[in-house]
């Protein structure tokens, strides 16, 4: 019986190894490998789509359509110089920085204010500001298009610029606050010892320690306002103002002809300057997203 | 305070003026919150409460509207397409969390395996959720292409499994349950990527502990991984709720509330009849009825999930 115990073990540990790795690849590495294959396999049609000419694109019987059999960037010409498409992008591009630079600017002021002055109430403040972010845009479109055309602001970017900071404000204020936290007070204190004016702490010392929190506000910030759609589908209406979302929608898709190449190309590249941003800086991004979360 | 600051004054006199002022405390504290507590009371709050007036008016685009009690909602009390986007919304949001929730922990634990290229599939993999919503659903849109899915090509072509195309927009249970696929492809990243920084922060001496006890991987998973979890978990929760409930791009870019407006979600219908329909009295009426729902929503899955947190007696914060 020992004995018995005792060796087989040692006969058997090949195909025990063998069993663990197979049940490691059936357990593990495939359902991985689904998961990627379906969360990619989107941007991996648009491409295929965007590349087919007409003629490929609608022939699955001659073509195989997983794949592209003669590439043609003459969807990409389209998009670029025969509609608006370079003009949406800079649009998109002027009102994403623009309201990230102003709500950048004006959570870092309020994060100061709510976690380092510790005025009577900052909690409650704080608490207001958190809600703000969990109304979402959908409920406040509608009244907000007539205050929109109330101040003269409707078609126009400063429309989209003044209202983004709605939801980015509040999250980036949040994910500053979180920040914050994390620079040790006492560095103000010996400031402060030493002479040093409020203001003066705050650019000199607590700032310059905030930078990494700053970039993942303001990466946030950019890819929010980038992707932002039902302010910008309501309250503009030229062409020549539109975002990139919006206009890929309603102006590449035009009556029930539908160009796909064309609209591939438009979604594609709608995407890559995101994406670009995004990875960048994808540790900033994964790391104060789990932050802001487990805060 | 700008003529003040522009007058040549000297500088040191002016320097400690304005650095006395800016130093008092409750001056700075109401500099500082100025910008973002201004925007939003303008942008939001008096929206939020602009929103309630109009749903009790007949504001119609460029008239101002009167005052007409609760005649909006007892309209949209006898419109069925009202019920049945409320019916939607309410399938929608049940559906889709759920299959986020249950495939995002998977993915999660699966990331929270020992692997290779980690870093690098943790940022591919949450790619879909970063890309501008519209774009990605303009690609479903395509892969929901009557005539040239892709979807239908694999069954039919390849697989052999049906002989016909599957029609994904053209009938009402059809398109509703591809416009949740959709939802549920993108919201799978998120979910994933914020419970693996909840996995990870969970203690590997708990599952030692539990080992030693003879727990199973399944014990293991009920009783260490679930409750470990469930903080982050009500957050994710609730925001996901929140905002798989209010959607309105996914709808609105694949099937714009189509076939004859069966999937409407709220946030569509009140677009439709608010914006292009000019009603909107009408369309805020729908926006302010969705308010009830998200605070429901909200309060059953935060409390409900964060109860636990303070029942261990952590603290508050």
């Amino acid at each position: 019986m020992t004995d018995l115990a005792l060796s087989p073990p040692q006969a058997r540990t090949p195909p025990l190894r063998w069993i663990n790795a197979y049940r490691r690849f059936v357990t593990i590495y495939l359902p991985l490998a689904c998961f990627v294959i379906v969360l990619l396999f989107p941007f991996y049609w648009m491409t295929v789509t965007m590349l087919k000419p007409n003629e490929e694109l609608y022939n699955y019987k001659d073509y195989n359509p997983f794949l592209v059999h003669s590439p043609t960037l003459q969807n990409v010409w389209k998009l670029f110089f025969e509609t608006d498409y370079p003009h949406w992008l800079v649009n998109t591009m002027e009102i994403a920085v623009a309201a990230t630079v102003l709500s950048v600017a004006a959570s870092v002021l309020a994060a100061y204010a709510i976690q380092r002055l510790r005025f009577r109430g900052a909690q409650w403040v704080g608490l207001a500001i958190y809600l703000a972010y969990l109304v979402p845009p959908s409920i406040l479109f509608i009244p907000l298009a007539t205050i929109v055309v109330k101040l003269g602001l409707f078609d126009s970017p400063l429309a989209l610029i003044l209202t983004y900071p709605t939801f980015l404000a509040p999250f980036c204020t949040w994910l500053l606050i979180g920040y914050f936290k994390s620079i040790p007070f006492e560095l103000e204190e010996c400031a402060m010892i030493d002479g040093a004016t409020r203001l003066q702490i705050l650019r000199k010392i607590t700032l310059p320690l905030a930078v990494p929190g700053l970039i993942s506000a303001g990466i946030f910030a950019f890819t929010l306002s980038w992707n932002e759609f039902i302010y910008a589908l309501a309250f503009i209406q030229s062409s020549e103002n539109k975002t990139v979302p919006v206009a890929v929608l309603t102006q590449l898709v035009q009556g029930d002809d539908y160009q796909w190449g064309a609209l591939m190309a438009g979604a594609l590249f709608g995407s890559v300057p995101v994406a670009l941003f995004y990875s960048f800086f994808v540790d900033y991004y994964v790391s104060s997203l789990t932050g802001a979360v487990k805060e | 305070m700008v003529s003040l600051a522009a007058t040549p004054e000297p500088m040191v006199r002016r320097d400690n003026w304005l650095t006395r002022l800016f130093d008092w405390k409750p001056f700075l504290v109401a500099v500082c919150l100025a910008p973002t507590v201004g925007l939003l009371i303008v942008f939001l709050a008096y929206p939020l409460g602009l929103g309630f007036w109009l749903a009790f008016t007949d504001a119609k685009i460029g008239r101002a509207g009167q005052y007409i009690g609760l005649d909006n909602f007892v309209s949209l009390s006898r419109d069925p397409i009202f019920w049945l986007s409320v019916g939607n919304t309410l399938l929608y949001t049940a559906v889709a969390t759920i299959g986020k929730f249950l495939l995002g922990l998977w993915l999660a634990l699966l990331l929270n395996e020992r692997l290779p290229f980690k870093s690098l599939i943790r940022a591919v993999v949450l790619v879909p959720w970063i890309v501008p919503t519209v774009l990605s659903a303009m690609a479903f849109w395509w892969i929901y292409d009557p005539q040239f899915s892709i979807i239908s090509y694999l069954f039919k072509d390849v697989l052999h499994w049906r002989t016909t195309n599957i029609d994904f927009l053209g009938t009402p249970w059809a398109a509703r349950f591809s416009l949740i696929a959709a939802n549920i492809w993108r919201g799978i990243p998120f979910v994933a990527i914020c419970l693996l920084a909840g996995l990870q922060t969970i203690s590997p001496s708990l599952y030692e502990a539990a080992m030693l006890d003879g727990a199973t991987g399944w014990q293991r998973f009920r009783h260490v991984t679930v409750p470990m979890l469930m903080p982050v978990l009500a957050v994710v929760l609730t925001f996901s709720v929140i905002f798989t409930f209010s959607d309105f791009q996914l709808v609105y870019a694949i099937t714009r509330g189509g076939p004859v407006n069966t999937t409407h979600l709220m946030a569509t219908l009140a677009f439709q009849r608010g914006i292009p329909g000019g009603q909107l009295g009408e369309g805020a009426a729908i926006a302010v009825a969705m308010i009830p729902f998200l605070v429901a929503a909200t309060l059953v899955s935060y409390f409900g999930l964060a109860r636990r947190k303070w029942q261990q007696g952590e603290s508050n914060d």
